[in-house]
């Protein structure tokens, strides 16, 4: 125990006596580990945006989407509301709480510059949760906007814009040009998507279902239903629940239940080429910091030959030589792997750096713990190795030659 | 029973060319707890060889070197690094202390590679001994602050400060002006006497050497004692008249 804690002094003097030298030997390790550690911590606050972003389209994990049963002879979809009722019951069965309809339909909404095109995604309320809805303002549909005369409407962010961008408190409606003109209440409004340029809302179902054109010809789509299950049970449910219905509906139609989430998109991780391409980078810049400190712990141990000669006569056996030299390379990068974690958490947990990561980005995530561990790790994994060879040198210093070197 | 002893020890080297160099032969040497010893030779006598050996740095191609009676030989690496951190302390001739260290935290390096109280206490312990050699004013000063015969004081208070049984001194006048270097020997003499280590002094001076109680030339690799009728020889002809005519 004295022993380590004796080279530990040892290694804090040679740090303290030697500050200039070390700072500056260190400060590509600081960078290294700055980059490595934000690096991976960029990644995984990528990846927590991508995943969200991934989640909103197609649901969190596990989500089960079942399709309209079909009978596959006529091509003619099961009654809606017979498929309604049969997956209502296997969802109380199976106690499953998030569950709803969806579907998407298009309608034409009246605005004071004209008649414009709305796509419209029907959903119920269950659908908020299931797909991490995040609204810019308003709230999200509960029950009881089911019972609402008026349909109730959440609107992306570009008609909200057409609109003026009232507050919510003032109720404002939007009139939807259906089979008739009908008015409808915005209680909300979701960020529009990347990619959106028109104009969009979500309706529930039901609401749709009473304002929708009725007239021959029009289709109106059948909703496929969305489950969100525990992850480690899907599969089996999936089996049960094409088990059910069939038993519910009749062995003849063709009965579709399938994963949705990203999840289920197969083993590849759908952004594993960016993380190793960025690990990769990182991995490295450290690299390079690690030969640059190995060039000047080699440089200075030479220097300091005579300097361990002395510790030698006075008692210092060759693995005490060997850990204080050791040491003194991972104190310090230890010290810098300190500074580059640091620099790390500050550049990339503000609020600019956050925003140009992952702009939609709404359960910010700590810094992961992951990273910083990786870049102290990192530091310290880097110290070793660099301290490595000029211990060797270190201990293979003859005594009396280094005395008298 | 002696605190070391040589016998028969002899120390070669080969050489590039095949050849073999022998630097030390048949070396017979005892020494006791608060003995003086000098050894005087010119160089390439083999002086450093034999302190590598009196302080259990280096193996003697033959002979036997015993430490306490124990054979070096015998001791395995890690113990003879211990045991030559308590029991020997080194003074060398360029004092060798550690640069930009201040006295006292030089004074304390060996008390690093002790253990218990000496390791504990070892600030304490590094401020008497640098108290003891006259020093205690200049604690926190740096070799680069401290004059040649100051520095060489921290350098004896270093060995002094675990309480060796043996000192070797290499050439430790040897940077040193006159009247320094005699007051350092004496300081030297002084402390190793009052603790009762054996003090082995290697020099080319004559006057450094003449402070042992006991002394040996070296030359050629042979220790010879140095007796005094010897050395009175060696006065007389010192002081002989090479010009002078000599009679028959």
């Amino acid at each position: 125990m004295n022993g380590f804690i004796g080279a530990f002094i040892e290694a804090w003097a040679e740090f303290r006596v030697h500050k200039a030298r070390v700072i500056l030997s260190l400060i590509g390790v600081a960078i290294a580990v700055l980059a490595l550690t934000a690096v991976v911590g960029i990644g995984q606050i990528a990846t927590q945006a991508q995943i969200e972003q991934l989640e909103r389209g197609s649901g969190r994990p596990a989500t089960l989407v079942v399709s309209p049963p079909y009978n596959p002879e006529t091509g003619q979809a099961v009654d809606g509301a017979r498929f309604d009722a049969a997956m209502r019951e296997i969802a109380d069965r199976y106690g499953i709480d998030f569950m709803g309809r969806t579907s998407w339909d298009s309608t034409r909404i009246q605005l004071p510059n004209g008649v414009q095109p709305l796509e419209l995604t029907l959903v119920e309320p269950a659908y908020g949760p299931m797909h991490r809805v995040e609204l810019v303002a308003g709230s999200w549909f509960t029950d009881r906007d089911e019972e609402r005369l008026m349909p109730a409407l959440i609107i992306n962010e570009h008609l909200w814009e057409a609109l003026g961008r009232p507050p919510m408190s003032s109720h404002p409606t939007v009139t939807v040009l259906s089979e008739r003109p009908t008015e409808a209440i915005v209680i909300g409004v979701v960020p529009s998507l990347q990619w959106e340029m028109g104009f969009r809302a979500d309706m529930l179902v039901s609401a749709w279902e009473r304002i929708r054109p009725t007239a021959i010809g029009y289709a109106p789509p059948t909703p496929s239903v969305e489950l969100w299950v525990p992850l480690e049970i899907a599969d089996q449910l999936t089996e049960r629940i094409r088990a059910e219905l069939t038993t519910a509906l009749g062995g003849s139609l063709m009965i579709d239940v399938f994963r949705a989430d990203y999840l289920a998109w197969g083993d590849i991780d759908p952004i594993e080429p960016i993380r190793v391409l960025l690990i990769g980078v990182a991995a490295l810049i450290l690299l390079l910091g690690a030969l640059g400190l190995v060039n000047i712990a080699l440089v200075t141990v030479r220097q300091r030959i005579r300097e361990i000669g002395i510790r030698r006569a006075f008692g210092a056996t060759a693995p005490r030589v060997f850990l204080a030299v050791m040491l003194e390379s991972v104190v310090a990068t230890v010290v810098a792997g300190f500074v580059g974690v640091v620099l790390a958490i500050i550049l990339v947990q503000n609020e600019w750096a956050l925003g140009i990561i992952a702009p939609d980005l709404t359960d910010i995530p700590p810094f992961p713990a992951d990273a910083a561990l990786l870049g102290f790790a990192c530091a310290v994994g880097v110290g070793a190795l660099a301290g490595l060879l000029p211990a060797i040198v270190a201990v293979r210093v003859r005594v009396i030659d280094a005395i008298r070197y | 029973m002696s605190l070391i002893r040589l016998e028969g020890v002899t120390r070669s080297v080969d050489l590039p060319d095949g050849s073999r160099l022998e630097i030390l032969k048949g070396i017979d040497l005892e020494v006791g707890g608060g003995e003086h010893v000098s050894i005087v030779g010119p160089s390439g006598s083999g002086k450093t060889t034999l302190l590598n050996l009196l302080g259990l740095i280096d193996n003697p191609t033959s002979g036997v070197i015993l430490f306490e009676g124990i054979p070096v030989e015998a001791l395995s690496g890690g113990r003879r690094d211990r045991t030559r951190g308590r029991d020997v302390g080194f003074v060398f001739q360029q004092f060798n202390l550690l640069p930009r260290r201040t006295a006292l935290e030089n004074v304390m390096t060996p008390l690093l590679y002790a253990q218990g109280r000496e390791f504990w206490n070892r600030r304490r312990i590094a401020a008497e001994m640098l108290e003891r050699v006259g020093l205690g004013h200049r604690l926190h000063s740096t070799p680069d602050r401290l004059s040649g015969g100051e520095q060489q004081r921290v350098a004896i208070a270093r060995a002094l400060v675990r309480g060796p049984r043996l000192i070797l001194a290499d050439e430790p006048t040897g940077a040193l002006d006159v009247d320094t270097g005699q007051k350092v020997m004496h300081l030297l003499d002084e402390v190793a006497a009052q603790s009762g280590a054996a003090l082995i002094t290697i020099t080319h001076d004559p006057s450094v050497a003449s402070l042992a109680s006991r002394r040996y030339r070296l030359d050629g690799g042979v220790l010879h004692p140095v007796t005094d009728a010897a050395r009175a020889g060696q006065r007389e002809v010192a002081f002989v008249d090479p010009f002078a005519p000599r009679s028959l």
